[in-house]
């Protein structure tokens, strides 16, 4: 057989039906594995069920949780919310008439769906995934073929346990050399969508590799993952080697004994053949990856720590300039403006991108012994699981961010989102470990800036952006 | 889902690039349960100068002047023009029932992000992708010519002008026949019931643990 991409393999794996005939654009037809379901995007989709007297094919291949629209406060009175309460209960009543598994609010295992389906192992290499949220391509750090879909699709699968999707191109991205000390997965990924762009990735499915992936921890290539879609991709992929074996074993939804040894030997195949071909290659040197921070509205404006704020005017493509003028008007930047400069008013670490159990040992690193700024309002650490925020509590992280005048939340999507209570005012400047910057992303009118934990943890102290790589110089001097 | 064969209508133009889904329709709306009356929240931030709650009646708002679907010339709009990345962002399916129910049928713009277009024909809304200067066009006319319109056939795939010039656009056979059709997926799926199962009996037997539960 001819050497396949890992793409391809998965791709092949899962066809129920291939459209006949080359002149046919009919979408192929892909078995779904496991589908992670979540209260805002489902509603309407368990109704269409009933409306339809459909019933979900495979329920236990479904798992859900309540996290975009949830408090991270003290949760013990329920939710205040109706309009979140209502949802909540709705999903509820939704899985229990339908016989699906969920973790509720109170149980230690509900979370971020993205955080809480690999912290299972429910999410395998090998299978397909797919959810009603556009970040469902975190699970590709797994070789899952992972998509995000639209309500109406999530019924589909409910429905068919097949999703129709048209094939994608497929764009190697590889990252040689290693990432510096305090330099993440998160600047990483930042950094390529700065060099892409936000439609660099569209129509592709993307896989990583090379040796700086293959230094990378399963959280790190999570974050990789979980940010292909602001590429403008629907799937990331990452290969499957030792790492990704090792942290899948022993985690309840993953198989066990003679199982576990076929899954594995099969798993053990799931990487890009030697000598085959890609339709797109991008070379990236991961040595010159620094710590970023995004200035404007979209992923793609974003630069170093020690940058300034680029000047578009006299680029030659109008659009762009025009975004980037209008973006800086939202943000009240300036080009020309240095990174470092900037003072911020809020800090969020969280969200999935961000707030597995190795990003908040980054950031208690760096806020260990510091006070968070007098400038700064808010500080928060939300973890992305009840499970993270546990294990966080164990290592007494929770102690140090605690100390240093963060507040410690409950698990769920917060301020990533701001559908609860944890929002930006107007105006107020965010330094977020989350994946969208975009207008009003964490709040009508708030700014946001997006970074790495140990970015975030550094801003919170200085009360502006500051490179975190100088604070460790500093102190081994 | 309602079939969609053709569209007469002025044309609203939103002259940005990157409109992502939480412009299109901001998280507090998307609490909701229901599937309609998302329109009134269609472009809640731009559209409206005071912060827009759920439950709020359209009579309580104070809107923006300045933001095109506001103008008295673009009142009952049907086509919405745009620039490049169009609906990227969250999935959120609230998008494009917010177009939908606000009145918008077409969206045109130079690309649009994957989620976002498989959502609009899931939902009787057509997205039509253009080579960037014509988009460019037609933004500038519905700036600059009052009233006007533009009428989009799906069959024959052009968009006409009123001065007889028309502009041919491509979209995929399948997803053209849906669209025309008003075919729901479930449907058609459903029919390859037998594949399915027979599809299951393979992969029990490769991946058996994935069968387990
Ligand atoms: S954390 Fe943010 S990006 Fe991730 S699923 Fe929740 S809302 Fe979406």
């Amino acid at each position: 057989m001819s050497p396949q991409t890992l793409f391809e393999k998965l791709w092949q794996r899962h066809l129920v039906h291939e459209p006949r005939g080359v002149e046919s654009t009919e979408p192929s037809l892909l078995y779904v594995d496991r589908h992670l379901v979540y209260e805002v995007t489902s509603p309407q989709a368990f109704e269409g069920l009933r409306h339809q007297q459909r019933k979900p094919r495979r329920p236990e291949t479904i798992i859900a949780t309540a996290d975009h629209n949830v408090p991270t406060t003290d949760r013990t009175q329920g939710i205040a919310d109706p309009f979140s309460r209502a949802q909540v209960e709705q999903l509820n009543k939704n899985c229990e008439q339908f016989g699906i598994k969920e973790f509720r609010l109170g149980d230690i295992r509900q979370g971020i769906i993205h955080v809480i389906g690999p912290e299972q192992g429910a999410t395998l290499p090998g299978m397909t995934v797919v959810a009603g949220d556009s970040h469902t391509c975190t699970h590709g750090a797994f070789a899952a073929l992972a998509f995000g879909v639209g309500t109406s699709e999530v019924e589909h699968v409910m429905a068919t346990q097949c999703l129709a999707v048209p094939k994608m191109k497929t764009l190697l991205i590889r990252v040689r050399g290693q990432l510096s000390a305090w330099v993440s997965a998160k600047d990483l990924i930042l950094h390529i969508i700065g060099q892409i762009g936000t439609a660099g990735g569209t129509g592709y499915a993307i896989e990583f590799a090379g040796s700086a992936i293959e230094s990378l921890s399963m959280e790190g290539r999570m974050t990789l993952c979980n940010m292909a879609i602001e590429a403008g991709a629907r799937v990331g992929l990452v290969a499957v080697d030792q790492k990704t074996i090792d942290y899948l074993e022993g985690r309840p939804f993953a198989p066990k004994g003679e199982h576990w040894s076929a899954a594995v030997d099969y798993w053990r195949t799931l990487h890009t053949d030697a000598g085959a071909e890609f339709d797109q290659i991008i070379e990236i040197d991961a040595c010159a990856v620094k710590p970023m921070v995004s200035w404007g509205t979209s992923p793609e404006m974003v630069v170093a720590i020690d940058e300034m704020i680029p000047s578009l005017s006299g680029s030659v493509d109008s659009v762009k300039a025009e975004a980037a003028a209008t973006a800086l008007e939202y943000m009240g930047l300036k080009s020309g403006q240095a990174i470092s400069e900037i003072e911020i008013d809020k800090v969020f670490i969280g969200s999935c991108t961000n707030a597995r159990i190795e990003d908040l040992r980054t950031a208690a690193a760096v806020v260990k012994g510091h006070k968070v700024s007098q400038r700064v309002k808010q500080a928060l650490v939300v973890p992305g699981s009840g499970l993270v925020k546990a294990q966080a509590e164990v290592e007494g992280l929770d102690a140090i961010f605690r100390d240093a005048g963060f507040e410690w939340r409950e698990p769920g999507c917060s301020m990533c989102l701001g559908m609860n209570d944890d929002r930006l005012q107007p105006q107020e400047r965010c330094a977020s470990t989350s994946n969208r910057n975009f207008e009003g992303r964490q709040g009508a009118g708030g700014r946001s800036h997006l970074v790495s934990p140990a970015m975030a943890a550094a801003a919170a102290i200085h009360g502006h952006f500051f490179d975190v790589t100088k604070m460790f110089e500093v102190c081994d001097a | 889902m309602r079939p969609f064969k053709q569209v007469e209508s002025r044309v609203v133009p939103v002259d940005r690039s990157n409109i992502d889904t939480d412009a299109l329709i901001p998280k507090q709306y998307i609490k909701s349960i229901e599937r309609t009356g998302f329109g009134k929240y269609l472009f809640d931030e731009w559209r409206f100068l005071d912060k827009g709650e759920p439950g709020m009646l359209l009579e309580q708002r104070i809107p923006n002047p300045e933001f095109t679907l506001n103008m008295e010339r673009y009142q009952g709009a049907e086509i919405l023009v745009a620039q490049d990345n169009f609906g990227c962002g969250s999935s959120r399916e609230h998008a494009v029932w917010a177009l939908e129910d606000f009145g918008i049928r077409v969206v045109i713009a130079p690309s649009f992000a994957e989620i976002f277009y498989a959502n609009c024909f899931k939902n009787g809304v057509l997205p039509i992708a253009l080579e960037p200067e014509k988009v460019e066009r037609l933004i500038h006319s519905a700036l600059s010519v009052d009233g006007f319109s533009l009428l989009v056939d799906l069959p024959s795939q052009l968009i006409n002008m009123s001065d007889g010039e028309s502009l041919s656009f491509s979209i995929d056979p399948y997803y053209k026949l849906r669209l025309e059709n008003g075919y729901d997926d479930i449907d058609i799926t459903l029919t390859k019931l037998d594949q399915i199962a027979r599809y299951e009996q393979k992969r029990r037997e490769q991946e058996p643990w994935l069968f387990t539960v």
